[in-house]
Order: C-alpha cells, then sequence, then structure tokens
C-alpha cells in the first residue's frame, strides 16, 4: 500500500517553498512574503494534522516512509516519527510560521524568508531522519541558513559570532560524520551489508565496549557542542545575542533541541552500553552547566544574554534526565525540548519587541517599563514565571520530571542541580526588577504597549505554556509509550535495569471500605 | 456538599478570571466588591463542607479524596490533581476564606483611589485560590503548586507599588529567599517518591511507619526546609520584614494569617512522617521554632515603625508554632495558628487603619494620643493586644498555654525560652499600644525625618487631624476583635470549672489526623497545667508592667539597643556576604566564562588561522564561501533525491 508520504512533505514543502522564494523577483515583494508565509503555514498544518493522526498506543515509528537512495552504501531515504519527535516536529511547524508572520527581518526580506524556510527544512528533516546519513545530510543543511542568518541579518559583532558558530558545529560534525561511517562499517559484519539504517543497526549491532565508546564519543561531541553541554557552550551567547530575533528564537527553540535529541535518538539508542559507562560525566557536565549557565546569566548586562546563558542551564536539565534513564526523567527531558522552545522563544520574542522600540539590549538603560507597558509586563512575567519554573504553567512540569525521575539513579547530581531553581527565581527576577520596575526615565517613558499584532504572536505560545501547564496529559501520553520502548532497547542491550520506587500501597485509613 | 470541595478554590479563581478579564470595566470598587463576594462565596461552601464532615461519625471524616484529572502521569509518577477534605484541610479552609473575606472587605476600603485598584484584588483572588490548592491538595505536588502559586503572589503584592525600588527589592528577596525553602520541598519529594512510589499525603503518610528511619527524618526535614522559607524561621526569616513594603492588607492576609502558616499546615500534615523520623528530627524543630520565638521577639523590641513590629511579632509567633510540632503538639500548632491568625490579622489591620489615619506615616514615634481619634481601631487593637500578650480570657491566652505546656513536657529549656518570649511579646506589644494610642500627640511636630517608609513615598507630616477609617475597613476590625476575644472557645483545657463538653473541642475534631501521633503529655506536666498557665499570666502582668513604667509613666529609660533594631545584624550579614564574596565568586564564573573557556575558543582559533597561514593562499578561507558551497551541494543531492530517485 501506499501512503501518503506526510513526513517527505514535511521536508520538502519548506524546501521548495525556499526554492520559490528563491527565485521569485524581488520586484514582488508581497508574492514573496505570501508564498513564503504559504509554505511555512503548509508545513505547520501537516505538522499539526500528524499530530492529530499519531496513535498514542503505538510506541514505534509511525508514518515510516523508506526508499533506498544509495543501494550499494546501504543508504536509504528513511522517515519516522514516535512519541520522542513528535511534539519536536510539531513545534516547528507551529513555530516557523509565527515567527515568519510576526517578526520583521527590516531588510532583503526575500533572502531572509528563503533561508528560513531552508532553515525549516533541514531541521525538519533531523528530527524524522532514520538513516543516519540521511539524519547528517539534514544536520549539516541546518548550519548554512543559520549562519547566514545571523551573518545577514544580526547585528552588529554578528559575523564574529556568524563563524564562531559555524566552526564549533563544524568541529563536531566532523567528528560525527566519522562516527556514522566508522558505525555503518563496523556494524556490517552483524547486518549482513552496509546499512545506514538507524534500527538496523540499533537492533542488530554488537560492538566491543572500547570500540562502542569511541564510536559514542563521536556523535556524543557534535550533540554536546549543538546542545551546547558545558564547556562546549561559549559560542550560544553570541550566537544568541547577534542573531536576528527571529534567528535567536528558531535558534532557542528548534535548533538546540537537535542537540538534546540527537543524544537521545543517536548516542544513547545506538551504543546503549557505552552511554551508561559515560553517565557520570554527562551528568556532572549537565550538572555543572546548570548551575554555572544560571550564574553566568545573572552577571550579563545584555538582556539577551541573560536569555542565552538561561538555555545553557535549562538544557542541562534536559541533558540530565536523558542519562538518568527511567521513564519518568527521559519523558520529562523529551517534554522539557518543548517547554523550553516555548518559553525561551517567548522571551527572545519580547526582548526583540524591547529592542526594536528601544534600539538597546543593554539592561541598564532600560527602567520602569512596567509603569508604562503594563500588559506588555504583564506577557513577559508569564513567560518569565514558566522559565523559573512556577507550577502550573509548562517549565515546571518538565523540570519537576526530570529530578524526580533522576533522583534514583543520579541523588547527589539532582541535590545540585535541583539548586538550580533558586538560581533560575535570581537571574530573572533580578534582570525583571531592573528593567520593569522602579520609575522610567526619559528615554523609557514612551515605551510603546504591547500591540495588536504583537498580542496574536504571543497569545499562541502564553496559551500554550499555561495549558501544557495545567493539563500536560495528552503531550506525557504520547511520549511515554516512545520512552518506555527506547528504555527497554536500553535496558535489552546493556546489563542496565531501570529502577522502580515501592510499589504504592494505600493503607486504610479509618472510615474508608 | 462533600463533592463540592472543588468550588473551594473554584470560586476565588473564578474571581481571578473575570477580574482578568474585566477588571477595568468593573473598576473601583466594583472589582473589590466582585473579588469579596467570590471569597465569601467560598466560605460559605467552606462551611458547608465543614457542616457535612460534622454530620459524619469521628472516625469518617478523614481521607475523603475528589478527583479532577490526573495531572503528571509519565513512568512510575502517578500524580492526580485532587483534593483532600478532612478536619485539618477544613480547619485551614475556614479560617483561610474566612479571614480572607474580611481583609478582602477591608482593602476595598484601604485600596480606594489607588490607580491599580482591580489589579490589586486579581493578585488577592489568585493568592486565595493559591491558598486553598496549597491546603486541599490530596498530595504532595497539588500543595506544591499552591505553595509556588501564594509565594508568586506575594512577590506580586510586596511589590505592588513597584516603581517604588525598596517594594521591588522586597518582592524579589521574599521570592528568592523562599526558593531555598522550595529546594527542601522538591528533595522531600524525590525522597518521598522513591520510598513509597507516590506522593500521596495518604500513602506517604500510611508508609511512615515502613520506612528506614532515615528516610522518614530525610522527608520531615527536608519539608522543615520548605517549612522555614515560608513561614520565616530562622535562617530564613528574613524576607518577611521587608515584605512590609507591601500594602497593609496583604501584610494582614498573606504575612501574617494565611501563607506564613502554610509551613505550619505542612509539619502537621505529615505528622505521622515526624513521628517515624529519629528522636533528633522534631527537636531540631522545636529548636529551630523555640530560638526564632525568642530571636524576633528580641528584634520586635526596638522597631519603631508600627508594621515592623508586628512583623517580627509574626516571625516570633510562628517560631511558637514550631516549638509546637517540635514538641508534638500538632493539635496546639494548629489552635495558636488559628488564634493567632485572629489577632495578628485585627492588629495588622489596626495598623493599617492607623496608617491610614496618619497619611502614611508609619513611625510610631510620630504617632500617639490616638485613642481618641480613633475610638474603634483603638479598642480593637486593645483587644488585639490583650489576646497576643497572653492575658486570659483572650484567644492568644489559651493557644500560647498549650504550647508552653508541651514544650514544658519537652525540655524545661524550651520552656524556658518560650516563656521569655512571652514575657517579651507582652513587653513589646504594650510599647507599641502606648506610642500609638497613649501619651501625647506627635503627628504634628514634623521637621525632623525619621527612617519609616511610608506605604507611599513621600509620607505627610504636620498639618491634619488623624480620621477614623471608613465603615468597610471598620467592620472586618470588630469581626476579627470578637474573635480574638472568643477565639479560644474551639480547645479549652481539661480544668475542673470548665465543662468537660466544652474542653479540647479542637483535638477532637483533629483527632482522626493526629491520632496516635500527638505527643501523649506525662502525668506529670498534666498535673502542672494549673500552676504553668499562671505563671505564663504572672510573665504577661510582667511585661506589661514593665512596658507602662517604661512608656508610659517614663520611669525607666527605654533600653533600645541599635544591635536589636537592626536585628542582631543578621540581615546586614547576610547581605554583606552576598553582596561581597557571593558577588566576587559570581563575577569569577562570569569572568572565567569570558576568559577562560571562551578565550580558550579564541586562542585555538588564533593559533589555526596562523598555523593555516601557508595553506590559506590556495583557499579563499572564507567561511561564507564553505557555506555556499555546502548549501548548494546540499541542494543539489535533495534535487537527486527527490526527482532523480522519483521519491514522491
Amino acid at each position: 500500500m501506499i501512503e501518503f508520504p506526510i513526513l517527505t512533505l514535511l521536508v520538502v514543502v519548506p524546501a521548495v517553498g525556499a526554492l520559490l522564494v528563491a527565485v521569485i523577483s524581488k520586484r514582488h515583494p508581497d508574492l514573496v512574503k505570501v508564498t513564503a508565509l504559504g509554505a511555512s503555514v503548509l508545513t505547520g498544518a501537516l505538522a499539526l494534522w500528524v499530530l492529530f493522526a499519531f496513535d498514542k498506543s503505538d510506541s514505534g515509528f509511525q508514518f515510516a516512509s523508506r526508499h533506498a537512495w544509495i543501494k550499494p552504501w546501504g543508504i536509504s531515504w528513511h522517515l519516522g516519527i514516535d512519541g520522542i519527535s513528535l511534539f519536536l516536529v510539531v513545534l516547528t511547524g507551529v513555530l516557523f510560521p509565527l515567527v515568519i508572520v510576526g517578526i520583521d527581518p527590516h531588510r532583503d526580506h526575500k533572502r531572509y524568508l528563503s533561508w528560513m524556510l531552508l532553515l525549516e527544512a533541514g531541521v525538519m528533516g533531523s528530527f524524522i531522519s532514520l538513516d543516519l546519513f540521511l539524519f547528517f545530510v539534514f544536520f549539516e543543511i541546518v548550519l548554512v541558513p543559520m549562519y547566514f542568518l545571523i551573518g545577514g541579518w544580526g547585528y552588529e559583532g554578528r559575523v564574529y559570532a556568524a563563524t564562531k558558530f559555524f566552526l564549533f558545529t563544524m568541529v563536531g560534525s566532523a567528528f560525527m560524520l566519522v562516527g556514522i561511517v566508522a558505525t555503518a562499517i563496523l556494524a556490517k559484519a552483524d547486518n549482513g551489508q552496509v546499512t545506514f539504517d538507524l534500527i538496523k543497526i540499533a537492533e542488530n549491532a554488537e560492538f566491543a565496549a572500547g570500540t562502542g565508546r569511541w564510536l559514542f564519543f563521536a556523535f556524543a561531541i557534535a550533540f554536546a557542542v549543538k546542545v551546547p553541554l558545558f564547556p562546549l557552550h561559549t559560542w550560544l551567547p553570541d550566537a544568541h545575542t547577534q542573531a536576528p530575533t527571529g534567528g535567536s528564537v528558531i535558534l532557542a527553540a528548534v535548533l538546540l533541541k537537535m542537540g538534546t535529541y540527537g543524544l537521545l535518538r543517536f548516542g544513547v539508542y545506538l551504543f546503549p552500553e557505552a552511554a551508561l559507562w559515560a553517565r557520570p560525566l554527562f551528568f556532572t557536565l549537565a550538572t555543572v552547566g546548570i548551575i554555572w549557565g544560571a550564574i553566568a546569566a545573572t552577571m550579563q548586562s545584555d538582556l539577551k544574554r541573560v536569555v542565552a546563558y538561561s538555555s545553557v542551564a535549562h538544557l542541562g536539565f534536559i541533558v540530565l534526565g536523558t542519562f538518568a534513564l527511567t521513564t519518568t526523567a527521559v519523558t520529562g527531558g523529551v517534554m522539557q525540548n518543548i517547554n523550553h522552545g516555548l518559553s525561551t522563544g517567548a522571551l527572545f520574542i519580547l526582548v526583540g519587541m524591547i529592542y526594536e522600540r528601544r534600539h538597546t539590549r543593554e539592561i541598564a538603560q532600560l527602567n520602569g517599563l512596567q509603569q508604562v507597558a503594563p500588559v506588555f509586563a504583564a506577557a513577559f512575567m508569564v513567560v518569565m514565571l514558566s522559565s523559573i519554573g512556577v507550577p502550573g504553567l509548562n517549565g515546571f512540569v518538565g523540570e519537576f520530571m526530570v529530578l524526580v525521575g533522576s533522583f534514583a539513579t543520579a541523588r547527589w547530581w539532582v541535590t545540585i542541580a535541583a539548586a538550580g531553581v533558586i538560581l533560575a527565581a535570581l537571574y530573572l527576577l533580578w534582570a525583571y526588577q531592573r528593567v520593569f520596575h522602579g520609575e522610567p526615565d526619559e528615554a523609557n517613558s514612551g515605551f510603546a504597549e504591547l500591540n495588536w499584532k504583537e498580542a496574536s504572536l504571543l497569545l499562541p505560545m502564553i496559551g500554550l505554556i499555561v495549558f501544557t501547564g495545567v493539563y500536560p496529559k495528552p503531550m506525557l501520553d504520547r511520549i511515554e509509550p516512545s520512552v518506555k520502548a527506547f528504555i527497554a532497547h536500553v535496558e535489552e542491550r546493556s546489563n542496565y535495569h531501570e529502577p522502580a520506587p515501592a510499589e504504592p500501597v494505600l493503607v486504610e485509613l479509618e472510615g474508608e471500605g | 456538599m462533600l463533592d463540592l470541595i472543588w468550588l473551594i478554590p473554584a470560586l476565588p479563581l473564578a474571581g481571578f478570571l473575570l477580574i482578568l478579564l474585566f477588571g477595568r470595566k468593573l473598576g473601583d470598587p466594583g472589582a473589590g466588591y466582585v473579588a469579596t463576594t467570590l471569597v465569601v462565596a467560598s466560605f460559605a461552601v467552606s462551611v458547608g463542607v465543614f457542616a457535612d464532615l460534622l454530620s459524619l461519625e469521628a472516625s469518617e471524616r478523614a481521607g475523603h479524596v475528589q478527583r479532577l484529572f490526573e495531572w503528571v502521569p509519565a513512568g512510575a509518577l502517578h500524580i492526580d490533581l485532587a483534593f483532600l477534605a478532612d478536619p485539618l484541610s477544613l480547619t485551614m479552609c475556614l479560617f483561610v476564606t474566612g479571614i480572607g473575606a474580611l481583609i478582602h472587605l477591608y482593602a476595598v476600603g484601604y485600596m480606594r483611589g489607588d490607580e491599580r485598584f482591580s489589579k490589586f484584588f486579581l493578585y488577592l483572588n489568585l493568592f486565595a485560590f493559591s491558598m486553598l490548592m496549597l491546603v486541599l491538595g490530596s498530595n504532595m505536588l497539588v500543595t506544591f503548586l499552591g505553595w509556588e502559586g501564594v509565594g508568586t503572589c506575594s512577590y506580586f503584592l510586596i511589590a505592588f507599588w513597584h516603581e517604588r525600588q525598596s517594594a521591588a527589592t522586597a518582592g524579589k528577596k521574599a521570592f528568592i529567599t523562599n526558593r531555598v525553602g522550595d529546594w527542601g520541598f522538591m528533595m522531600a519529594m524525590f525522597f518521598a517518591f522513591w520510598a513509597v512510589g507516590s506522593l500521596d499525603y495518604a500513602v506517604v503518610n500510611g508508609g511512615a511507619a515502613g520506612m528506614a528511619p532515615t528516610t522518614s527524618t530525610a522527608i520531615a526535614l527536608f519539608c522543615f526546609i520548605g517549612a522555614c522559607g515560608k513561614s520565616a524561621q530562622l535562617p530564613l526569616y528574613l524576607w518577611l520584614p521587608d515584605a512590609m513594603e507591601g500594602p497593609t492588607p496583604v501584610s494582614a492576609l498573606i504575612h501574617a494569617a494565611t501563607m506564613v502558616t502554610a509551613g505550619v499546615y505542612l509539619m502537621v500534615r505529615i505528622n505521622p512522617l515526624l513521628d517515624a523520623a529519629n528522636s533528633y528530627a522534631p527537636t531540631v524543630i522545636a529548636i529551630v521554632g523555640a530560638a526564632t520565638a525568642l530571636f524576633a521577639a528580641t528584634v520586635a523590641v526596638a522597631q519603631n515603625d508600627i508594621k515592623k513590629v508586628l512583623a517580627y511579632s509574626t516571625v516570633s509567633q510562628l517560631g511558637y508554632m514550631f516549638l509546637a510540632v517540635g514538641s508534638g503538639a500538632y493539635v496546639a500548632a494548629i489552635f495558636h495558628m488559628v488564634t493567632h491568625a485572629f489577632f495578628k490579622a485585627l492588629l495588622f489591620l489596626g495598623s493599617g487603619s492607623v496608617i491610614h489615619a496618619m497619611h502614611h506615616q508609619q513611625d510610631m514615634r510620630r504617632m500617639g494620643a490616638l485613642r481618641k481619634l480613633l475610638p474603634i481601631t483603638a479598642i480593637t487593637f486593645i483587644v488585639g493586644w490583650l489576646a497576643i500578650a497572653g492575658v486570659p480570657p483572650f484567644a492568644g491566652f489559651w493557644s500560647k498555654d498549650e504550647i508552653l505546656l508541651f514544650a514544658y513536657d519537652k525540655s524545661p529549656v524550651l520552656y524556658a525560652v518560650g516563656l521569655v518570649t512571652a514575657l517579651l511579646t507582652a513587653y513589646y506589644m504594650t510599647r507599641q499600644v502606648i506610642m500609638v494610642f497613649y501619651g501625647k500627640a506627635h503627628w504634628h511636630d514634623a521637621h525632623e525625618q525619621h527612617g519609616a517608609a511610608g506605604d507611599y513615598v513621600g509620607s505627610a507630616a504636620g498639618d491634619f487631624t488623624p480620621h477614623e477609617s471608613p465603615k468597610t475597613m471598620l467592620f472586618p476590625l470588630v469581626m476579627l476583635a470578637g474573635l480574638a476575644l472568643v477565639g479560644g472557645i474551639i480547645q479549652l483545657p481539661s480544668w475542673s470549672w470548665i465543662p468537660s463538653s466544652l474542653a479540647h473541642r479542637l483535638e477532637n475534631w483533629l483527632g482522626p489526623i493526629v491520632h496516635g501521633h500527638e505527643h501523649e503529655l506525662t502525668r506529670d506536666a498534666h498535673d502542672l497545667s494549673g500552676t504553668l498557665a499562671l505563671v505564663a499570666v504572672g510573665c504577661a502582668v510582667v511585661g506589661i508592667t514593665a512596658a507602662v513604667l517604661v512608656y508610659a509613666k517614663h520611669k525607666v529609660k527605654p533600653i533600645e539597643p541599635k544591635i536589636l533594631a537592626d536585628g542582631w545584624g543578621y540581615d546586614r550579614a547576610v547581605s554583606w556576604v552576598m553582596g561581597n564574596p557571593g558577588r566576587r565568586a559570581f563575577d569569577g564564573v562570569a569572568w572565567a566564562d569570558a576568559k577562560v573557556i571562551d578565550g580558550a575558543v579564541d586562542g585555538t582559533g588564533a593559533l589555526v588561522r596562523k598555523a593555516a597561514g601557508q595553506v590559506r593562499k590556495l583557499q579563499s578561507g572564507n567561511v561564507r564561501n564553505y557555506a555556499a558551497a555546502i548549501g548548494a551541494a546540499v541542494v543539489l543531492l535533495l534535487l537527486w533525491f527527490v526527482v532523480g530517485r522519483g521519491i514522491l
């Protein structure tokens, strides 16, 4: 039966959109915008369709699409989606149209939109590829538009930031390319032929312990750069700060998630034994990142850098949860990918709006904004509380699941990581106080209130922030089966056993039946 | 009514949403009345549920759980958004909504004319909702939801007049200090979950006896860290005196009557764990409680800001409650929580009425002789004073007495500390009453500005005559004064002249919650209870007399050393540590991040550039070109894929 190739379309639609935008003449700026918007909205609609058609009882890959590509090397166009990638795809699909319609790059819309759409194609492809080589292609595609977006539409230090971003990621990718080729070749004996198919390798390949660890690290370095994991994180503040708002939003919301997703889907999944062996290292780096990122965020004088460093801290939680390898922690980590995407994405949008009005991101230049723009301040407050992890909003659910789930396998790290919640309040509230509280001075007293266009960009995000915080069940129901299957796979391929808490016993209370 | 528990928090939530959507239209005072009405409705439902529980056999009153939906289901973790109706949670609901309603009403008068009037009630209703989630949650996570919610609302409300930097800073300080405690609460949940596989109180408490004592000790003490933050105990009390920056109704509702008692509630809620824990756990709690009670009382003696006295007094009284918890006197802790809510809310609202009358002057040295101009405020304030001082038959006497009795049974040292605190309490409260309501009027002698910050910037001095507050403010005062007078009736001791049907009513009511875990008084202590009560009254009389001699008769010079006024310099020391070594450490991290870690990156880059200098001639060295090449290659690859291989 030939199924409707919906996953292929998720990649092709934005790619074709990028091409169309590139060839449409500059003299039709409206046509350019409509085309870009159309392509991104269509992709978003497809992503939502996937969400609604997704079978939550199925823990395996759905909507799979597989075609041989380079037969002699066993490379194929193999796409599939499961609970772990589902919401990343949905987030990507939903966020791009919002960014494309809601954030104005101010110049050269045609090239900007073209790069944006190519970026979307690359990100989508990365999240649904089930072939190592194909994944690598998409993973690399992403670099190019992002490089041009930072370099072309960024701020004063954009060239340095773009180059740094590019080189950092390229170095990581070089390791991964070697790792991918080596993995495929070394797995040949177990597979009977060379293949780059993720599932086949994961199911069949038996690597010697030493080999597996080398291969694991080849992958892990590339992903650790992308996450970014301490101490490979210093490209991030520069890239985030210098990127145009749209670029920052996409970078934080989905690009970084290629790192955490990759660690899970490729690193741990392919090399469970090596991942277990390397756990203490990753626990430590994640925890150090949580504390280090938070402290560094506190001391930044540029509002955008505060948010950028907060990402280092937040992503540390996800890595911690991923390596903790309990269903609760990994599910929490997968969910936290989305939560961070929403809240940090929204924070970057808000900081971008401040920049649009004041042409500065310096905290010292801003003050008293709550008095002149209370609605704007309220929007910032809700998003900030979500980022701090206040229960009832989305950030808390994932963070709590990561911490409580990791407590069995990483007790001492969790004890320290949980202190990160204190620091999160510190750097955000302090920044908020300096920017929003107090009396506005002359330069800030004309700060414009949130307008309808801006509100319509933020409202869906805030809506999702509240909804996911109050009722995360629909999301968790879809993530959890795949996570369970993933952990079962790890258990099968190593001597690991997921620890379980004591069976809850409800002691009969007086008066109850 | 039992299946309507959900309405108790839902009504204030509805108020929040209404004001969120229509706040500007409702305006001043409409929004205030909407908010008040919904809290009153919530109180009515609480009374209904209470009556329902009361009609049941005592043994059937506990453990009524109402599940709304699955909140966080993942892996072994299954957390419902569910409410628990039992004597403890209903006691909390009754006084939270009851006192909450009175304070809402008061605030309608107090906040009149504020440009953010409706926003104030928006926050106030959100607070009421969160507080009710806290006390009604059937598992630790729902309690934590409320716990963080009240903390967030407290932050909003302390910083309500956010143009003032001191208010903004105080709000932030409250939030962050509380977060330190929240870390403890989270750790407690982690331990509990892995020990019993659930965060439901029924399971956690039920499993307490079967846990390793180290586990129950860990859960109990980590919860206590959380409680220290929320209930302002040493060493985390720092935020509460600063929280007085908020409008006075907020101080009364959040920072005296309800939110700050959440820590005490939590400890009583998990009392089976405390019972199962190593014996040093309750002792630690009792010592921290007693130390805080004494410490804060000494500081209150030297404060000149009318609200600061009450703030330190609150810290001190909360210390009593933890002394009770640590002594195994859970009923006494709740008893004192309730009576304290009556008289401390009364005192705060009274002080608000004074501040209102004094055109936002808060310095007691600028007051005096107000009893004639503010007769109702003065009379009700005096009732509150007698109640907190422990004069019989006012409410505070009974509850404080019960705590001292259990403290005596736990350790004579703790008892002595409690007694000294009682003396100091009588002393500083008498001082306050004299400075505000008696003696000479000082509100005309302006000129020399004192330090106390008014509710608004630029407090007026000089040309005005203080006036009594409007009825919306006086009605709550009178109601609370009545409660502070007779509130003791809910838990009278078993003395021969008290009819046995009136004695120990709260204890019987809370029986299903604390039964078997509450400390049993030794025979010895039991027989001494009458004597101990006399000693306590003696202390109160000594404290009052001393203050009268000093402040009314001027026979003795006031003893108000600067070190007490400064809170023993503790706040300053902490600020110094945060501002100097702490700040330097943070700067150090930021420096290392920029210079060491990122420096290594830039250094490598420079090195490579130099080394590649020769090769470079062959290549453009321009990343842009590489990037474009990769981009082109990728697009071609894709094209081939799609067109050439016919994937579509």
